[in-house]
C-alpha cells in the first residue's frame, strides 16, 4: 500500500541518493583543489582535461538535488536558501565561474588568461566542498529560522520563513558546520586522488598522486573522526506521536543504534573508503580504489541522510523555536505530487544506466601525455 | 514598506539580470544543437570529411557558448529559493516538480552526452557519436519543455487547488499543467524560436565569412542548414505566436491591453502598427493615450479571437469589470476594485479558518473553507489598496512587442531569402547585391537576439505586477532579507555575468577568425 507517509520517505531516501551521488562527484572539486600544485603543464593538463570529462555531472547533480528537493520538500527549499542567503550566494558564485572555466581556459581571446580561470577552479574546488558541507551541517547542527505559515496574511511582513540576522554567515563560522565542511573537502581531494591514479595513465601522476593520496588521507581521517564526534555526541530534535518536537539528548547516536541496518551500512561504507585507499598505497600498481571509496563515501553519506531525517527526527532542527524544525512530513509536498514525481522517479535508474555506459565509453582509454600532446587546442581543456 | 519595496525592487532586478543573460545563450544552444546534429547526420550517412569539418566547427561554438549558459541557468534555479522563498512554498508543490524533473530528465541527458559529442569522436563508433549529438540537442529541448511548463504555470495558474490547512496551493492535475494551452504555445513558440536564432547566427557567421572570401564552400554548407532551420524555426514561432495571443487574450487580458497601450476597447478593435506612446497618460484618465499611430482596422480583435468584430476590452474596461460578446451583450465582469473587496475577504477568511482550526472547532473551520472557496480566485488581489497598482508597465510592454513582431517580419522575410540563395547560388553569387545580402547577414545576428530578449520582456513585464497571475503579488512572493543584501548580490551577478559575457564573445570571435583561415573543406576524427 502506498500511502503518503512512505511516499514522503521514498522522496527523503531518493533525495539521500542524489546527496551521496553528489559527495561523490565532488572528486571533481577535490581535483581542481590540486590544479596549482600540478609539476608541469603536461601533468596540469591531463589533470584538467580527466575532470573536465566529468564537471558537468558534478555540476548536474547539484542542480538535480536542489531541484529535488525544490519538488519534495519545498519549506526546507522556502527555509534554507531564503534564510542562509549568503551561503548558498557564495556557493552559486563559485560554480559560476567554475562552469566557463574548463571550456575558456586555453581558448585564445579568452582574456583574462589561462591563470584566471585555472584560480577560478582552484576557488571552486576548494569553496564549494567547504560550503556544501557548512549547508548539509546545518541538518544535524540546526540552523536559526522561524515558521510561521500565517505570515502569508500580513502583506507588511509576509514572508513565512524568518532567518537570523546574519542570514547564513553564521553557519559558514559555526565551528562543527565547518569539521564538516573540511571533511567534504578532505574526502573530495582523496576521491580526485583515487580518480586521478584510475583515469590517467602516467607514471609521474600516479607517483604524485599516492604521495597526496596519503597526506590527505590522514587529514580526512582526523576530520571524519572529529565531525562523528559531535554528531555522535550532539543533540537532535525528535518528533513524538502526536508532533511535538523536542531536542533529544544523542539523538543521532540513538538513530545509528535503534536502525542497524544503517550502522551497518555505514560501517560497511567506511571499510570501504578506508579499504580503497589502503589497497592503492599499498598494493603496487592498483587502480581500482576509487570505486571502493567512492561507493564506500556515497553509503555513508546516505547513511547520514538516513539519521538526519528518519526514525522520528527533525532534518533541519530550528535553533530559534524548536516547534519549527522541518521534518520529512511537515515540510513534503502533497501526496499528489509526490507520487506524480515518483513515477517520473521510475527512470532513475534507466538514467544511471546511460550515465554509467557513456562514462565507461569515454574512460575504456585513459588519458596519456601522448594524446594530449597530440589532441589540438579546441579539441581540449 | 519602503524596505520591502526596495526588496522587492532589486530581487526582481536580480532575477531579470540574471534571466536576461541567460536568454543569451539558451536559444543559441537549442538551435545550434539541432543544427550540429543535422551536420552530423550528413556526415554520418556520406562520410565526406567535408561535413566533419563544418560539423567541427559549429560544434565548436556551440560547445563556448554551452558553457556560460549552464553557468547561468544554475543561478535561476536557486534564486526561486534565495529571493523568492514565500513563492517557493505557495506554489512549491506544483512548480517544483517541472524542475525536478527537467533536471532528472534533461540535465543529466545533456551532461552525459555532451562529453560524448566533445571527446567521443575517437573513443565511442560513430553511430554512437551521433546518438550523443542528437541527444545532447534533445535533452536541451527537453529542459526547455520543462521550465517552460513551469512558467506557463506562473502565467496561467491550473491544476491546482489552495489547500488551507498548509497554507500552499496544491497540484491536482498534473496533465492539465503539461498540457495547458499557454505551455504548449510557449513551448514551441520559445524552442522554435532558439532554431531561428541559432539559424541567424549561423548565417550571420557564413556571411561573414563569405564577405572575406574565407571557406566559401564551407560557408554555404553551414547556409543549406542554418537557413532551413533558421526558417522552420521562424514560421513555427510566427503561427505559434497567434496561439499565444489568443490565450493570451483568454487568460492574461491586462497584458494583451498593456502590449497594445489599449485603455478603452471596442468591438473590432484596430492594432497599432507603429505609434508613441504618451507617457502622461494613466488609467482612468482623458488623456489620448497615443501621440501618433497608425492602426490596422480590426487587427486586434482578429489576433485576440481571430474574429473581426469581437470586443477587446483596454486598461480601463479591465479595471472596471467591463466586457462585452461579439454580439454586444455585456459580460459580467467583477471589477478590480471588487476583486481587491473579495480577496481581502478571503484572507480574512482564511485568517478566521486558522483560528478556527487552533481552537479545534472543526465545524465552523470547514463552513469557512467553503466561503473561502468562492473567494479564493481573487485572493492575490486581497494584496492590492488600489487597482491602478494591477496594471504593468505599458511603454516597456507595448515597445517591446513592437520590437518583437517588426524585427521577427524582417527575419522571416530574411531567412526565406537565405534559404533560397544557399539552395540557388547563382541568384546570390556575383550579383550586385551579393555583398549587402552578407551585410545584412551580420546585422540581423544582434537583431535577432533584440527580437528573442524582446519577446521575453513583453512575457514577463506584461504579466507584472503578479509572480503568479491572480494569486500572488511580487512583494509578497519574497524572501526577509535586506535590501542591501540584494542589492550587492545584484552588482556582483551584474559584474560576473558581464565580465563572462565580454569573455565569451571575445573567444568567440577569435575562434571563429582564427577557423575560418583554416581550410574547413577537411578534418581528422
Amino acid at each position: 500500500m502506498i500511502t503518503y507517509e512512505f511516499l514522503q520517505n521514498y522522496w527523503w531516501l531518493l533525495i539521500s541518493l542524489l546527496g551521496a551521488i553528489l559527495v561523490f562527484m565532488l572528486f571533481v572539486q577535490g581535483g581542481q583543489s590540486m590544479i596549482a600544485s600540478a609539476k608541469n603543464p603536461s601533468v596540469r593538463s591531463m589533470m584538467i582535461n580527466s575532470l573536465g570529462r566529468k564537471w558537468e555531472l558534478t555540476f548536474t547533480s547539484l542542480v538535480v538535488f536542489g531541484g529535488a528537493f525544490f519538488a519534495s520538500f519545498p519549506l526546507f527549499y522556502s527555509t534554507s536558501f531564503g534564510g542562509a542567503y549568503w551561503l548558498w550566494m557564495f556557493i552559486l558564485f563559485t560554480f559560476i565561474v567554475q562552469a566557463i572555466s574548463y571550456k575558456y581556459r586555453n581558448k585564445e581571446g579568452n582574456v583574462y588568461g589561462m591563470r584566471t580561470y585555472d584560480i577560478f577552479l582552484s576557488i571552486n574546488g576548494y569553496i564549494a566542498p567547504i560550503l556544501l558541507g557548512v549547508a548539509v551541517g546545518m541538518m544535524f547542527f540546526g540552523a536559526e529560522f522561524t515558521v510561521n505559515k500565517t505570515n502569508i496574511l500580513n502583506v507588511e511582513a509576509a514572508t513565512i520563513s524568518q532567518w537570523g540576522p546574519l542570514h547564513g554567515l553564521e553557519a559558514i563560522f559555526n565551528f562543527r558546520n565547518l569539521v564538516l565542511g573540511f571533511t567534504v573537502l578532505f574526502l573530495a581531494r582523496v576521491l580526485a586522488s583515487l580518480y586521478f591514479i584510475n583515469n590517467i595513465d602516467d607514471k609521474e601522476v600516479y607517483a604524485s598522486q599516492k604521495k597526496t593520496l596519503l597526506a590527505n588521507s590522514v587529514v580526512f581521517v582526523v576530520f571524519f573522526l572529529l565531525f562523528a564526534f559531535f554528531l555522535l555526541t550532539s543533540s537532535g530534535v525528535e518528533v513524538s506521536a502526536d508532533g511535538q518536537m523536542k531536542w533529544v539528548e544523542y539523538k543521532y547516536l540513538s538513530n545509528l543504534l535503534s536502525m542497524w541496518w544503517v550502522l551497518v551500512i555505514f560501517l560497511v561504507g567506511v571499510l570501504l573508503v578506508l579499504g580503497g585507499i589502503a589497497a592503492t598505497l599499498f598494493i603496487a600498481d592498483y587502480k581500482k580504489g576509487i570505486w571502493f571509496s567512492g561507493f564506500g563515501a556515497a553509503l555513508v553519506v546516505l547513511c547520514l541522510f538516513f539519521i538526519a531525517g528518519y526514525n522520528n527526527t527533525a532534518y533541519y532542527p530550528s535553533l530559534l523555536n524548536v516547534e519549527n524544525s522541518l521534518t520529512i512530513h511537515n515540510s513534503s509536498s502533497s501526496e499528489f505530487t509526490l507520487s506524480a514525481m515518483s513515477i517520473v522517479s521510475l527512470l532513475i535508474p534507466f538514467v544511471l544506466a546511460y550515465i554509467v555506459y557513456a562514462w565507461w565509453s569515454l574512460d575504456r582509454t585513459k588519458i596519456t601525455a601522448k594524446e594530449m600532446a597530440e589532441t589540438a587546442d579546441s579539441d581540449k581543456y | 514598506m519602503e524596505e520591502l519595496i526596495n526588496v522587492v525592487d532589486w530581487s526582481r532586478a536580480q532575477f531579470a539580470l540574471t534571466a536576461i543573460y541567460h536568454w543569451l545563450f539558451v536559444p543559441l544552444t537549442l538551435g545550434l544543437g539541432i543544427i550540429v546534429a543535422i551536420m552530423e547526420t550528413i556526415y554520418w550517412k556520406s562520410r565526406d570529411e567535408k561535413w566533419l569539418a563544418t560539423t567541427k566547427f559549429w560544434m565548436l561554438l556551440f560547445g563556448i557558448n554551452f558553457a556560460i549558459g549552464v553557468a547561468t541557468g544554475i543561478i535561476l534555479e536557486f534564486e526561486f529559493g534565495t529571493n523568492w522563498s514565500n513563492y517557493s512554498w505557495f506554489v512549491g508543490d506544483i512548480f517544483g516538480a517541472p524542475l525536478a524533473i527537467e533536471g532528472i530528465l534533461a540535465f543529466f541527458m545533456e551532461s552525459t552526452f555532451i562529453a560524448v559529442m566533445f571527446f567521443g569522436w575517437k573513443k565511442v563508433s560513430p553511430k554512437f557519436h551521433l546518438a550523443s549529438t542528437w541527444l545532447t540537442a534533445i535533452g536541451a529541448s527537453i529542459s526547455a519543455l520543462w521550465i517552460l511548463v513551469a512558467n506557463a504555470w506562473m502565467q496561467h495558474p491550473v491544476g491546482m487547488e489552495f489547500n488551507p490547512e498548509t497554507m500552499r496551493n496544491e497540484m491536482v492535475d498534473f496533465w492539465a499543467i503539461v498540457t495547458s494551452p499557454m505551455a504548449v504555445y510557449k513551448f514551441f513558440h520559445t524552442v522554435f524560436s532558439g532554431w531561428a536564432l541559432a539559424g541567424v547566427f549561423v548565417v550571420g557567421i557564413s556571411g561573414w565569412m563569405l564577405l572575406k572570401k574565407r571557406n566559401v564552400e564551407h560557408s554555404f554548407r553551414s547556409l543549406k542548414v542554418g537557413a532551413a532551420v533558421g526558417f522552420a524555426g521562424i514560421l513555427i514561432t510566427i503561427l505559434t505566436g497567434d496561439g499565444s495571443a489568443i490565450t493570451v487574450a483568454r487568460h492574461q487580458p491586462m497584458k494583451l491591453a498593456a502590449l497594445e497601450g489599449l485603455y478603452d476597447g471596442n468591438h473590432g478593435q484596430d492594432l497599432v502598427a507603429v505609434g508613441i506612446l504618451n507617457a502622461d497618460k494613466v488609467p482612468g484618465d482623458n488623456i489620448e493615450p497615443y501621440h501618433f499611430e497608425i492602426s490596422i482596422p480590426y487587427g486586434l480583435s482578429v489576433l485576440a479571437t481571430h474574429d473581426p468584430n469581437a470586443f477587446v476590452p483596454g486598461i480601463n474596461d479591465l479595471i472596471e469589470g467591463r466586457s462585452f460578446t461579439p454580439d454586444g451583450t455585456p459580460v459580467n465582469t467583477v471589477s478590480y476594485a471588487e476583486r481587491i473587496a473579495r480577496g481581502k475577504q478571503a484572507q480574512q477568511t482564511l485568517k478566521l479558518f486558522n483560528e478556527a482550526r487552533e481552537a479545534g472547532n472543526q465545524a465552523t473551520a470547514d463552513s469557512l473553507r467553503m466561503v473561502l472557496k468562492n473567494d479564493f480566485q481573487y485572493f492575490g488581489y486581497g494584496f492590492f489598496d488600489k487597482p491602478e497598482d494591477i496594471v504593468p508597465n505599458v511603454p516597456l510592454t507595448f515597445y517591446s512587442f513592437r520590437v518583437m513582431v517588426v524585427i521577427g517580419g524582417l527575419l522571416f522575410v530574411f531567412l526565406l531569402a537565405a534559404l533560397v540563395f544557399a539552395y540557388k547560388r547563382h541568384l546570390l553569387e556575383g550579383k550586385s547585391w551579393e555583398k549587402w545580402f552578407y551585410r545584412l547577414a551580420i546585422l540581423c545576428i544582434p537583431l535577432v537576439y533584440l527580437c528573442s530578449v524582446s519577446g521575453w520582456v513583453v512575457a514577463e513585464v506584461g504579466r507584472q505586477p503578479w509572480t503568479i497571475q491572480d494569486l500572488m503579488p511580487n512583494h509578497v512572493a519574497i524572501s526577509d532579507i535586506n535590501a542591501g543584501y540584494v542589492q550587492t548580490t545584484f552588482f556582483i551577478f551584474a559584474v560576473i555575468f558581464t565580465t563572462l559575457l565580454i569573455a565569451d564573445i571575445c573567444i568567440m570571435r577569435k575562434q571563429i577568425s582564427k577557423k575560418s583561415k583554416e581550410n574547413l573543406d577537411s578534418a581528422k576524427l
